[in-house]
């Protein structure tokens, strides 16, 4: 009696595979995090010089090293001594391969290239301010001139980098300060110009409007939602873009304020379904006692309802500012994408996720740049989460007073 | 009646005025951008349109080969994710027992929604095209399209399960059920109109996407429909972003771009009316 | 089949709902526990198709026994348990399917296949429950279109269809109307000739309408189990008498 009877070796296999389904979601965030790092932290162990060339110096050149930035400034003419670099009190003297090749005529070079070599040497021998940018294949056993080390970046160039410029010669510049930067500056906007209409939607819907009003305003608020970014910035690019270059006479007007507007439209309908919700919460004997002493319902709402629904409110504006930081194909769309450090809201700026969209298809696998925007995406991917996290931790926060 | 009374309920009128209007400028907002696509592009949706393949750099032509695409797209990402968006739901619904332990669950699901689809997109790249060596294919966009949709089922489906009376499930158990066939007799039965709500509105947020395709599914230009699951595919999103930015003659491709857009919002509203049509008419 | 209690201590986390309770229920006959809300009187009635077990953080200690077998072996399946003790609740629960899948669902998930077989059970316990003439012309019909005496006489019915010996009501009448409930207790005394039943209510004239033996509960504990007619003309512990005059409760 009572004994087992059915067959319960499906059953079993069923349970053990519903439980292992309860941790994918888990499971994906971890992987996520191991593949973002594991493919983006190469970036500071492989060199930034462009591949398959090397930099050389005069053998009585005592500077040792060069860090990507220099290297950049120094081709861009904007380091012209050695004394600038660490080094004695001569100039300068850039030799790219073509600089070397145009000194010498074909008959000297080779028609295969046979001689470069030799002249490689030779040039940097005899200019005691060399810094040559030489392909590596032409560099042989007897070449008098100094290889320099290859340089990585280093954590702190990286996060304190004020260029990004994947594809520039020599080196690569790899600097997070302007694409972040970027990315807050166009989020900061959205969320400001999102929360008054956000909060005003959620006091509305929560507090005033009448059933069939709300009855037509969710739906909308969800329809909202589920307008995929691109349509949004397909919406932007021709409405908003050329209003902003006529409204301020800009020569273009793919700026951070689209990016803004663009955004907070995005950002509305999270910021007033959290914000509603938590407003929603508010008991009713609390109102009710407010109203009872006379409080008009305009100030039960910002005396009681409010103070009552602040960390959800705050939660919202979180939750907002993470979905405005993480958004990509609009922004990618109307902001331009300069990567350079903004000042206004009316000049192009670029964000991290638009770097990513716009440059990955560019970069072969494994290359710096490949590696460069996986570690974007790493920052990316702990920025969000972290917003998450604080999202989380203010939502469930115990009311205070 | 007192001064100060009056006053009292003149800020409460003057506040109350501007949350309304507020409100209706939001409505508004959606209404100007999906009424502008609506107008510019409804006279370019023609059968020739939704049949045939783009033509003349994009110019002309149609759009069918991103429309099956991002069909191919949506039916192998929910392959992937309904039925472990269902499971992990009734896991968490049914199984998970241990608070802690549901906590982290839930407050995972929760980051791995807010986690950019961009990310997605990487890590798709990372693990399924170059990792798996699936390339860049239908399959590669599935899976990365389908792990995307994962919050959104699983809380859809734990939130209409929960709502399932417990009443049903002691009844069941009572009658000498095991716990897998009360789950599969009465409480999926009874939640499975909502359950659905879940797998249509994440249809409709798939159907979008763009970031998460560009780098493991979405093919700029193909003239042949796709034939295996790792072929690229044209998709409708990532097409609206290639002639809406870049292309020879931006203003030949206007129409086919409000074409495009108005297709993507066709298919984001029909999701939301037939979910919603589902919750009104399950919801007693 | 009989029903046998030993030492029963039942603890939700820390508090005691059980303490040290004795009962035997003999085999065919109809026993009502009594006693005010929380004295523990349902708790104890689930504990012999383990409903307790849904519950999280609880435990029992003491020996629950049917027929002779201790339920709480290790080596007893739960659903084969529950299929020989049915259990009707205080709220009809019929699920969102026809009238006849409800009574079919228990004969379906134990297996039976038999299409003629499962139309003559759920004929038969139709009839038992005294439902069949109302409900024979609209089987197909979702249970939910039967009022609330009809539902509860349907889970009865469901209860009944895959035969079980003994029988626990959990104020099987409490959310019913007057008309409703008397026919549930005309039926409660039928099912005394095939059954053993037992009951929960807190309506003490229920319990000496229908019931052979009644136990009074209170505060987790069994102050009085005997014949009903003395339970109810002539109790020996002063706070039977007092809870069944109405002094408290």
């Amino acid at each position: 009696m009572f004994k087992r009877k059915k067959n319960r070796f499906i059953e079993t296999i069923v349970e053990t595979l519903l439980r292992f389904s309860g941790g994918i979601t888990t499971l994906t965030i971890l992987l996520i995090s191991i593949f973002l790092f594991t493919e983006g932290w190469g970036l500071f162990n492989s060199s930034t010089v462009e591949k398959g060339y090397i930099l050389c110096v005069n053998k009585s050149n005592p500077v040792k090293n060069l860090t990507p930035t220099q290297i950049k400034e120094i081709f861009d003419g904007n380091i012209t001594s050695w004394k600038q670099v660490g080094g004695s009190d001569i100039p300068i003297v850039p030799l790219r391969m073509d600089d070397v090749a145009s000194m010498y005529t074909e008959e000297e070079i080779g028609t295969e290239f046979e001689h470069l070599p030799a002249k490689l040497s030779e040039a940097i021998e005899k200019e005691p301010g060399a810094l040559g940018f030489f392909p590596e294949q032409f560099i042989d056993i007897k070449f008098m001139g100094r290889v320099l080390p290859a340089e990585t970046i280093t954590l702190k160039e990286y996060f304190t980098g004020k260029e990004w410029y994947p594809t520039a010669t020599p080196a690569s510049q790899f600097g997070l300060l302007p694409l972040l930067l970027g990315t807050l500056w166009v989020s900061l906007g959205a969320i400001l110009l999102a929360l008054p209409f956000g909060m005003a939607v959620a006091i509305y819907m929560a507090e005033i409007a009448n059933n069939r009003v709300r009855k037509i305003l969710k739906p909308v608020i969800e329809l909202l939602a589920g307008i995929p970014s691109v349509v949004y910035g397909f919406f932007g690019l021709i409405v908003i873009v050329p209003l902003i270059r006529s409204l301020f006479n800009l020569p273009v007007g793919e700026t951070a304020l689209a990016g803004s507007i663009v955004l907070a439209i995005m950002a509305l309908p999270t910021i007033i379904t959290v914000a509603e919700d938590a407003m929603r919460t508010t008991p009713l004997a609390m109102k009710e006692s407010s109203l009872a002493l006379g409080a008009t319902h305009w100030q039960t709402i910002y005396k009681v309802i409010i103070p009552y629904a602040s960390s959800g409110i705050m939660a919202a504006i979180v939750l907002g500012i993470g979905r405005a930081i993480g958004e990509t194909m609009a922004v990618l769309m109307v902001t331009g994408n300069a990567a350079v450090i903004p000042h206004t809201f009316t000049e192009p700026v670029r964000t991290i996720p638009a770097t990513i969209a716009a440059e990955l298809g560019e970069a072969s696998v494994g290359s710096v740049q490949y590696q460069a925007l996986f570690m974007l995406g790493a920052i990316l991917f702990v920025l969000t989460l972290g917003i998450s996290i604080w999202a989380e931790i203010i939502r469930k926060e115990p009311q205070s007073d | 009646m007192n001064k100060n009374f009056n006053g009292k309920r003149a800020s409460q009128s003057v506040m109350f005025f501007l949350f309304r209007l507020m409100s209706y400028m939001v409505v508004g907002i959606l209404f100007c951008i999906i009424g502008f696509i609506v107008i510019r592009g409804l006279g370019v949706i023609n059968w020739e349109f939704l049949t045939t393949a783009p033509e003349d750099g994009m110019t002309k032509g149609g759009i069918f080969p991103a429309i099956v695409g991002t069909f191919y797209l949506v039916v192998g990402s929910m392959l992937v994710a309904f039925p472990i968006g269902v499971m992990s739901g009734i896991y968490m619904s049914e199984y998970a027992s241990n608070k802690h332990i549901k906590r982290v669950i839930r407050v995972m699901t929760n980051n791995l929604g807010g986690i950019p689809s961009i990310v997605f997109g990487l890590f798709g790249m990372a693990l399924f095209v170059n990792k798996l060596k699936f390339g860049d294919s239908i399959i590669a966009g599935s899976f990365t399209l389908g792990l995307l949709a994962l919050p959104l089922i699983i809380r859809v489906t734990e939130e209409a399960l929960q709502a399932i009376p417990d009443s049903f499930r002691q009844g069941s158990l009572a009658l000498g059920a095991t716990k897998l066939q009360t789950i599969r007799k009465v409480v999926l039965p009874a939640a499975f109109p909502n359950i659905m709500t879940g797998l249509i509105l994440s249809i409709g947020r798939v159907s979008g996407e763009t970031a998460p395709i560009l780098f493991t599914a979405a093919a700029y230009f193909l003239p042949n429909l796709p034939n295996s699951v790792f072929n690229q595919v044209m998709a409708l999103p990532y097409h609206l972003y290639v002639i809406a930015t870049s292309g020879t003659d931006l203003e030949a491709t206007r129409p086919m771009a409000f074409g495009t857009a108005l297709v993507l919002i066709i298919i984001v509203l029909l999701m939301n009316l037939i979910a919603n049509f589902i919750r009104r008419k399950y919801s007693k | 089949m009989k029903l046998e209690a030993n030492n029963i201590n039942f603890y939700y986390g820390d508090f005691q709902a059980l303490k040290n309770i004795n009962m035997t229920i003999e085999q065919n006959t109809v026993t009502a526990f009594i006693g005010p809300s929380g004295c523990g009187k349902s708790t104890f009635l689930r504990l012999f198709n383990r409903m307790n077990d849904l519950i999280p953080d609880t435990h029992l200690t003491g020996e629950c026994l049917i027929g002779g077998q201790n339920i709480y072996d290790k080596n007893i399946t739960v659903d084969e348990l529950r299929k020989k003790v049915g259990m009707v609740f205080q709220k009809p629960n019929p699920f969102p399917k026809s009238i006849f899948e409800n009574v079919a669902y228990g004969l379906r998930v134990n297996g039976v296949r038999d299409k003629k077989e499962i139309a003559d059970t759920v004929e038969k316990s139709l009839r038992q429950a005294a439902l069949w003439e109302e409900v024979k012309d609209k089987l197909k019909k979702s249970a939910y279109e039967l009022s609330g005496g009809q539902q509860q006489r349907l889970c009865i019915a469901r209860a009944l269809a895959i035969s079980p010996s003994v029988i626990l009501m959990d104020e099987p009448a409490s959310a019913l109307d007057p008309i409703s409930t008397s026919k549930i207790e005309e039926l409660i005394f039928e099912l005394k000739n095939s059954y053993t039943v037992v009951i929960v209510t807190h309506n003490m004239q229920q319990a000496a309408r229908v019931s052979d033996k009644t136990g009074f509960f209170m505060l987790g504990e069994l102050i009085e189990f005997d014949d009903t007619k003395k339970i109810f003309l002539n109790p020996q512990k002063e706070q039977t008498q007092n809870y069944i005059t109405g002094r408290f409760g």
